[in-house]
């Protein structure tokens, strides 16, 4: 799949295109469907499609592993502090009203804080699962050639299994 | 009437993959079947009104779980072992199913506006949507304002789920095999793990 | 006949869960197992979302015209986080098929069985034999 020219030019005109309708999804969901958990989906599909046709390996180079876990915990981080600073505000846990002066926008803040920490948190929960399950196939494929590469070397190989 | 034919058709046809996901043995059918499901399944969230549910049902259920579960069948055998009709199980799940039937005809009716559910907080979700919280879909005020603490308690859960696959996939452990299972372990298991340590 | 009709969403959703339950409980193959498990789950979600859904309603996303009626928007809530949280879980699941096909050769529940009742056999021979 990665050799075929159609899919990758597809490929890359839809990933941004997929990347900006998950943003769209986070910020707009306060005034139509969507919010933190589909748009963190969304943006994970959108990675998960760079692996399949680029590669894992490109796709990790892009989004490092070390960004999921950073991401992952970002955003639960994020959702916990928004009711730690309502608590610092004065207020119960995850009572928006003292963010702000006024309790329209000070509700809007909170939600926005807390939609984000979702869609972090799903986003990088999402990408994580898919590298790790498609980490271990090429860890298994490589355990293969290795194996294949030790059975020419004792010569007791058939043509064609080092390819 | 409209609205009774559509469901009923969308019913009908989530019934017929279920049972042909049942009879199927080939898991990449299997797995196409379950995608099947999760997307006509949102199409009856979309008719039942529950948009922000179907939204997330076609993302989640018939896109990233089949991928999901491709991933895995990279892995593992595509072949299902074949399996007559277990009586025992089926006889159970038949019990529950009309057990569950009986007591179905103690709940209200199916879209009565004066249902107990109805009355009781969705009226004040509703309208303090609108004058408090100031945010038209009441289910993201619902969700990320009235009920706050369930959904950090969601996020923490697949916060956990994903650390979990993490340490099962990803070799995130350094805790060794025991040695009395060492000597019993596949060479290509053992392997796998070296290389799971030199890489990760 | 009328207590049909005025629940037979409740009544279809309820044989899309005794399918799910079945394949939960007699098959096998553990794939099969997650995938009957999903069924389950996502007609325990269609339940909901027919308890939710008001006759003539709207979706509970706010027009401004008061006289339309909105569906309930509470099973609306608990059932999208609960789809995000199953997938989680689910994810689990088929981490866990990998590492038992890893560790025994089979995703069939009754071999891997066998297979433990045989390795568990051959410690406690181990075990009952004096250490030489």
């Amino acid at each position: 799949m990665q050799d075929d020219p159609v899919i990758r030019v597809v490929a890359k005109v839809l990933i941004p295109a997929i990347m900006l309708f998950a943003l769209y999804v986070q910020f707009h969901g306060d005034y139509g469907p969507g919010g933190g958990f589909q748009a963190g989906v969304i943006f994970a599909a959108a990675l998960v499609l760079n692996a399949v046709v680029f590669g894992l390996h490109r796709a990790r180079q892009v989004w490092p592993m070390r960004y999921n876990l950073m991401g992952v915990s970002a955003g639960v981080v994020l959702y916990g502090g928004t009711g730690v600073w309502s608590m610092l505000a004065g207020a119960n846990y995850l009572d928006y009203f003292a963010l702000k002066a006024d309790p329209k926008a000070a509700q809007h803040l909170g939600i926005l804080l807390v939609e984000f920490g979702v869609g972090l948190t799903v986003a990088s929960v999402m990408v994580a699962l898919f590298f790790a399950f498609a980490g271990r196939l090429t860890h298994i494929r490589l355990v293969a050639k290795t194996a294949a590469h030790e059975a020419t070397d004792s010569g007791t190989s058939r043509p064609g299994d080092a390819a | 009437m409209g609205m009774f034919a559509v469901n009923a058709f969308l019913l009908l046809l989530l019934a017929i993959i279920a049972v042909v996901a049942l009879r199927v043995h080939r898991l990449f059918a299997l797995v196409m079947l379950s995608g099947a499901f999760s997307l006509t399944a949102a199409a009856q969230f979309v008719v039942l009104d529950a948009v922000d549910v179907a939204f997330t049902e076609a993302a989640v259920g018939a896109g990233i779980s089949t991928v999901l579960a491709l991933a895995t069948l990279s892995l593992v055998p595509r072949e299902e072992k074949p399996h007559a009709i277990a009586p025992l199980p089926a006889i159970i799940a038949v019990a529950t199913g009309a057990l569950l039937m009986v007591s179905i005809g103690d709940l209200p009716q199916f879209g009565a506006a004066d249902a107990p559910v109805h009355v009781h907080v969705a009226p004040d979700y509703i309208s303090g949507s609108a004058e408090k919280i100031g945010v038209p879909n009441v289910v993201t005020s619902v969700l990320a304002s009235y009920r706050g603490y369930d959904t950090l308690g969601e996020t923490v859960v697949i916060f956990t789920a994903a650390i979990a696959v993490l340490l099962i996939l990803a070799g995130w452990t350094r805790a060794p095999y025991r040695r009395e299972d060492e000597d019993r372990d596949t060479q290509g298991t053992r392997s796998i793990e070296d290389k799971q340590e030199d890489a990760g | 006949m009328s207590e049909i009709a005025a629940h037979w969403n409740y009544y279809l959703v309820i044989i899309l869960m005794m399918l799910g339950f079945y394949a939960v409980i007699a098959r096998g193959n553990m794939v099969k197992k997650m995938v009957g498990l999903n069924i389950f789950q996502t007609s325990v979600f269609m339940l909901y979302i027919s308890v939710g859904k008001i006759d003539g309603g709207t979706a509970p996303i706010l027009t401004g015209d008061p006289a339309s009626v909105y569906s309930n928007p509470l099973p609306h809530v608990l059932i999208l986080t609960a789809i995000v949280v199953g997938v989680a879980t689910t994810a689990v699941g088929y981490a866990l098929i990998i590492r038992i096909y890893e560790a025994y050769g089979t995703i069939e529940d009754d071999e891997v069985a066998v297979l433990i009742d045989s390795d568990q056999d051959a410690r406690e021979r181990a075990d009952a034999e004096p250490a030489s």
